[in-house]
């Protein structure tokens, strides 16, 4: 009885190809690479952000098990409405939404409609480990891994899953985002829409989108 | 109505601002007092201004044609023009404003124009949320109207007078409110308030979580804000017209004067309005929500009762 083993070759990426898998796949709209207008209107810019960091409407987009920690933050026990965080009924009123866990290809769709369907500034907070590696569905052939490879995030709350506390911490660290303008990532996203469609294209198979939108 | 337009215009601009800040925070307390209720601490009392301040400061805002531009501005100039015919006060430089001969039948035609506004820019988005939002909102117009209409009419025939100012000058000069004078059109007026706040268990309309917000949800951003400015001046509106009709109204053209006189009356609208808007929101509060022909029923059995028994007392008791 011959032993027959499956070996796979691996073989090293050379360094050109390294380098451009990194300009491929690094996310497009983050945070630190924005320049914010700070300087012009700055008033006026003040103002309007601290209104926007202390009226957060949030869409919770409840893909995933991470949907049963929602309810616990806005209501009695860790009252998120007296940071001015309240849901929204519908993506047009909203400004934040939050994807709670992971994805599937099927899920990710309607993640997209509903995010380009919200008006600026708008803010994506993404929610367990699912979203930013995969999680305990890093090998699963119908989820997505990486979140910001489909729709710009502003703000990533790490666990799996995370608790009340950390989510009001991880809407802390977005209010903070927001005050100091390096939040909000709608005009990013359009700029580099091509980037984000080819992205999109790649898993969602039976693809229907009209070609244009109106944002 | 003095003649001079600038005074005229000077009313009008301090009696919109004073709708729109005692509105507002009034949508605050509202929010502030659910939340006691339910043990939480709840948001800040100015948190509907810097909602307001965000929505108008949203840089994009999607739209569906005109009149998905103008139901807004529609909703806010009814709930303006209709506070414009309402006496805030009375007596006084200022806030009278356009008060006449038979503004109470001008006033029942004004308070809907605001939700047939509503309607037909609703229409035009294509939501279908909004069409059932609609469709629900004017089947509760013709529950809640029929009370209000007869209890107005109880009024008319018992005072005979159309005018709200001559309404609150009798109950000023005799000391007796209305609500004393004809209890059973105070109850159907009251209950009638109920609906017309769309509050529980009459939030058929912009059900969260059966209709996405109804009619609204296709308004994001400015158009969000508008409608809130117009729903707060509008609830002013209402709150001011009961307070006039039932409960005395506030301010008085001779004991009342000169600048202190105006605060001072201010400070008993204030108070009078509180209180009667703490009825609607205690209520909901404590109330899950009506199905839509559970809402018109209720109001066609109860407070129409009390608006026929209101006539009744009107005819044979003055």
């Amino acid at each position: 009885m011959s032993e027959t083993k499956d070996i796979r070759i691996i073989t090293r990426p050379t360094k050109e190809q390294i380098r451009q898998a990194q300009i491929d796949f690094a996310p497009r709209c983050t945070a630190a690479g924005r320049v914010n207008d700070k300087e012009t209107q700055k008033m006026v810019q003040y103002i309007l952000n601290f209104a926007r960091k202390h009226s957060l409407f949030l869409l919770a987009y409840g893909t995933g098990c991470g949907a049963i920690e929602i309810p616990a933050t806005l209501t009695s026990r860790y009252d998120a409405e007296r940071l001015g965080i309240r849901g929204a009924a519908t993506p047009r009123q909203a400004d934040v939404l939050m994807i709670t866990g992971y994805l599937s290809t099927k899920t990710l769709k309607r993640v997209i409609r509903v995010y380009e369907q919200m008006q600026d500034p708008k803010y994506v907070v993404a929610f367990g480990s699912c979203t930013i590696n995969g999680g305990m569905y890093f090998d699963s052939y119908n989820t997505i891994k990486a979140l910001d490879r489909y729709i710009p995030v502003d703000v990533y709350i790490a666990g799996c899953m995370p608790r009340p506390e950390a989510v009001l911490k991880g809407f802390a660290k977005l209010q903070e985002l927001i005050q100091n303008g390096n939040a909000g990532n709608g005009e990013c996203y359009r700029k580099n829409l091509d980037w984000y469609r080819a992205n999109q294209q790649k898993v969602i198979k039976n693809w229907d989108f009209p070609d244009e939108y109106n944002w | 109505m003095t003649g001079n337009w600038l005074i005229e215009l000077t009313g009008i601009v301090l009696t919109a601002l004073l709708a729109f800040t005692v509105g507002m925070f009034y949508g605050g307390l509202r929010r502030k007092v659910i939340a006691r209720a339910q043990n939480r601490v709840g948001p800040p009392v100015y948190q509907n201004f810097l909602d307001l301040l965000k929505l108008q400061g949203k840089t994009t805002n999607v739209t569906h044609g005109l009149m998905t531009h103008l139901a807004p501005v529609w909703v806010l100039v009814a709930a303006i023009t209709a506070l414009l015919f309402i006496p805030v006060l009375h007596g006084g430089l200022w806030f009278p404003n356009f008060t006449f001969k038979g503004d109470l039948i001008f006033l029942l035609y004004l308070m809907v124009m605001g939700s047939l506004g509503m309607a037909l820019g609703v229409g035009e988005t294509g939501n279908p949320n909004g069409a059932i939002g609609v469709s629900r909102g004017l089947s509760l117009i013709t529950g809640y109207e029929i009370p209000f209409v007869l209890s107005l009419v109880a009024i008319m025939i018992q005072f005979h007078t159309t005018s709200l100012t001559d309404l609150m000058h009798y109950q000023q000069a005799t000391g007796h409110w209305i609500a004393r004078e004809n209890p059973f059109a105070f109850l159907a007026a009251l209950f009638s308030v109920l609906g017309m706040f769309h509050y529980s268990p009459f939030d058929i309309i912009g059900a969260p979580a059966e209709l996405a917000s109804g009619p609204m949800s296709e308004f994001g951003g400015k158009y969000l804000g508008s409608l809130m400015t117009g729903g707060s001046i509008f609830a002013f509106v209402k709150l001011v017209l009961i307070t006039d009709l039932f409960l005395g109204g506030a301010g008085h053209p001779d004991a009342y004067t000169g600048a202190a006189g105006v605060l001072l009356g201010l400070v008993e609208l204030v108070i009078k309005t509180f209180l009667l808007y703490m009825i609607p929101v205690s209520i909901g509060i404590v109330m899950p929500r009506f199905r839509t022909e559970q809402a018109v029923r209720f109001f066609w059995r109860w407070p129409l009762l009390f608006g026929a028994l209101g006539i009744i007392w009107a005819v044979f008791w003055k």
